[in-house]
């Protein structure tokens, strides 16, 4: 559900480092002022040409009819949007998007209680923090295949909960199971990497917190409370947003393991079938176009909920 | 459409391609692709856009370019295999690079097709001599000529269907659901797989179109039709088959985990009875039996259980249209490889497939047809791009398989509706993107 994309929209602060004015012996020439964008040519040309410049085509085109082949294209101007806003029905898929939206929750509180208990002493902790993290590094449409197996008839799943008397289900052709199966292999899929985030953040915590907490007589679960949970707040706080963003955006997991058949849709697969199958390509960018401004107020209107505050430890 | 899907990984490059920014090509030329009176004079280096993986994997290809080469010896060709070969040609239509020889991607509208391909000659010459041409001719000309054909038909397992106790084709879809519901009562076997999760099976139910009613311009009915699901029509007839199937529990308990490269085993060790394909599919389920130790004589094919005037009316279906890129600077070499590989190479004798030529045999699949003297359908494609136009503009999707999904959906009651309802509901679309198309 999230991406690591996601994480451009909220860069880490750079730390301001003291230049030294000590000229080199030898050296008198004064750095000019081109220097630091020498270094930034580079990460910005990238930026630009991938994300920038895309995003621009993507809006221009969305005021066309352009069909996705054709040379010549016609300008619309906001047709397309009206088109959009007088068919609710291309919003509906957004229900789908609920499920993986639960599925966040139950990820996020489940890579911060792994990231909890893996901080602290355990037997074989980097074997447990490889194997959590693990998932998250296989590509997508591995993922996709292998639960492909796992969910079918007989498969691993029907398998193991019949040792324990469960009886069979079609995972992914029973209507009211898909989503949940589908979120499901998202939440394993994905775990990985906000369990990498809250372990790194509650790693920085210095340690003689809690040795002076544990001195006074602090239980693990105050650990937690007091320490823990305000030390990594801003970690908690990009885990939602990317969470949240990523949860209105699904692709990948049910465009490979079901094509958006039997209930599974959504936004993102109806946008490309608008584009790809119905060469419908202007109608398809709007639909992007849309669904960019729906993650940007999202995050706004987060962001305002839950301002950007400094971890208030020490 | 015999190569194996990947759909999947297409995904990833169709998400790419989102990205993708595309620049309109600059028109090419007009000059004509005729095809040269003396091979000694062509020459030049040619690249040739193909879908079919595996026979460039395996060497098959580059056997037949050394033949070609005999004959023309001045002229080297290089193959470029694509496996997600729609998606991504279709980008590259955008540029002026999409090799000499190619096949049409179907995302092409006919009408356009001027402007992307060289004419290979008048549609009154040509169709002397090759079938299909219909099917690429713009105002005259034509400008891709099919690489072979298909007929379409049920592919089953005869010892299956004979332990069931039937051994006469089906004459009505009644007739043809009893069959199936004899084959389930014997057990053992599921009756019908709807390839359902790979999608694309279940466009070719599409292909029904022009064989319940014996009519070569029901295709080109389409364009004015006010209702294709209308009562009686050949759609409705097709799709009702299917959902009957379904609907029936005929078909596989899960269609959502569905695998084609595992059906094709499947029927030829008779764990299932029917699949509805082209017959191209006749060839690759015999090899599959082969590989499960059983008698490749065991595929049967059928023709669809509707009869008019006595006689089955299957349909033969050109395949992709081989077309000469408009850019090419070597028009001639590039024709050429196209009337050898046409005329010469065997490719479609190859493949048991119906050969664009038309003085070639039928395939030995067809015999079984040609026995039982049925009455072959050859759809006229005069107002396919019409057709084409109604269907994105009402996003149907005649050749995608989304709506057949969801009609297996109701069918097999996880979505709701019925039969009537569906089908009214995809005759309104049809009706407003007829509207909308104009």
């Amino acid at each position: 559900m999230t991406e690591l994309t996601g994480a451009r929209s909220r860069p880490p602060e750079p730390r301001t480092a003291r230049v030294s004015h000590t000229p080199m012996p030898g050296r008198a020439r004064r750095p000019g002022r081109i220097t630091p964008w020498l270094y930034l040519a580079v990460p910005l040309g990238l930026l630009l040409t991938f994300t920038y410049v895309p995003v621009a085509i993507l809006v221009s085109d969305s005021l066309t009819n352009w069909d996705g082949v054709s040379p010549d294209r016609a300008f619309t101007g906001l047709d397309n949007y009206v088109q959009l806003f007088s068919r609710p029905e291309l919003f509906g898929v957004f229900v789908v998007s609920l499920f993986y939206l639960a599925a966040v929750f139950v990820q996020i509180g489940l890579a911060l209680y792994l990231a909890v208990i893996l901080s602290f002493s355990v037997r074989f902790r980097n074997l447990f923090k490889g194997i959590i993290f693990f998932p998250y590094l296989i590509n997508g449409v591995a993922v996709g295949f292998v639960f492909l197996y796992f969910f079918r008839p007989g498969g691993t799943l029907d398998t193991v909960l019949g040792w324990f008397g469960g009886g069979p289900h079609l995972w992914l052709g029973n209507p009211h199971l898909v989503n949940v199966s589908l979120a499901g292999v998202s939440v394993w899929r994905f775990l990985g990497l906000n369990f990498v985030l809250f372990l790194g953040a509650i790693q920085s915590i210095p340690g003689q917190l809690y040795e002076a907490a544990e001195l006074d007589g602090a239980s693990r679960w105050h650990l937690f409370r007091y320490i823990i949970a305000p030390g990594i707040k801003p970690i908690t706080s990009l885990s939602l947003i990317l969470g949240i963003s990523g949860s209105l955006s699904v692709f990948e997991i049910p465009y490979i393991m079901t094509g958006g058949s039997g209930g599974s849709e959504t936004f993102v697969i109806q946008t490309i079938k608008l584009a790809f199958e119905f060469n419908k390509t202007g109608l398809a960018s709007a639909a992007a176009v849309v669904l960019l401004a729906i993650v940007l107020l999202v995050t706004w209107v987060q962001r305002r909920l839950v301002p950007d505050e400094k971890a208030d430890l020490v | 459409m015999v190569n194996v899907r990947t759909r999947a990984l297409g995904g990833v490059l169709v998400a790419a391609a989102l990205l993708v920014t595309a620049c309109g090509g600059s028109p090419g030329s007009a000059e004509k692709a005729a095809s040269p009176s003396d091979p000694a004079t062509v020459s030049g280096e040619i690249t040739v856009l193909t879908n079919r993986t595996d026979l460039v994997g395996d060497g098959t290809m580059k056997r037949y370019a050394a033949e070609f080469t005999k004959v023309y010896p001045h002229v080297s060709v290089k193959f470029q295999a694509i496996t997600d070969y729609e998606g991504e040609v279709k980008i590259r239509m955008n540029t002026s690079n999409y090799g000499d020889v190619l096949l049409i991607p179907n995302v092409i509208a006919k009408n356009s097709y001027p402007r992307f391909f060289a004419p290979l000659g008048s549609a009154t010459g040509l169709a002397q001599k090759y079938r299909f041409t219909g099917k690429g001719e713009v105002n005259g000309s034509v400008y891709g000529l099919a690489s072979f054909g298909a007929a379409n038909g049920f592919v089953y397992n005869k010892d299956v269907w004979k332990r069931a106790g039937v051994t006469a084709w089906p004459t009505t879809p009644a007739q043809f659901l009893g069959d199936l519901q004899a084959i389930k009562a014997k057990g053992g076997a599921t009756p019908y797989y709807t390839n359902y999760k790979d999608g694309w099976p279940l466009t070719k139910w599409t292909d029904v179109l022009g064989s319940p009613s014996c009519d070569p311009r029901a295709n080109d009915k389409l364009a004015t039709a006010a209702d294709p699901w209308a009562a009686g029509s050949d759609l409705r007839i097709g799709d009702g088959l299917l959902y009957d199937i379904v609907h029936g529990k005929l078909a596989e308990p899960d269609p959502s985990t569905t695998n084609w490269e595992d059906s094709k085993g499947q029927l030829a060790s008779g764990k299932i009875a029917t699949m509805w394909l082209g017959s191209w599919a006749v060839a690759q389920l015999q090899d599959a039996a082969k590989k499960a130790g059983k008698d490749p004589a065991s595929i049967g094919f059928m023709p669809f259980p509707a009869q008019s005037a006595g006689k089955f009316c299957p349909v033969i279906l050109p395949d992709y249209l081989y077309a000469v890129s408009s850019h090419s600077e070597h028009k001639q070499a590039a024709r050429a490889w196209i009337d050898w590989t046409l005329d010469k190479s065997g490719y479609a004798a190859d493949n048991q497939a119906v050969s664009t030529v038309k003085a070639a045999p039928l395939p030995a699949a067809l015999g079984p047809f040609t026995a039982a003297g049925v009455n072959f359908v050859e759809l006229s494609q005069a107002s396919a791009a019409k057709v084409n136009a109604i269907d994105n503009a009402s996003e149907v999707g005649l050749t995608k398989p989304d709506y057949r999904q969801h009609l297996i959906d109701v069918a097999r009651g996880a979505a709701s509706g019925n039969l009537d309802s569906t089908l009214a509901g995809l005759g309104k679309k049809w009706a407003d993107g007829a509207k909308a198309a104009e």
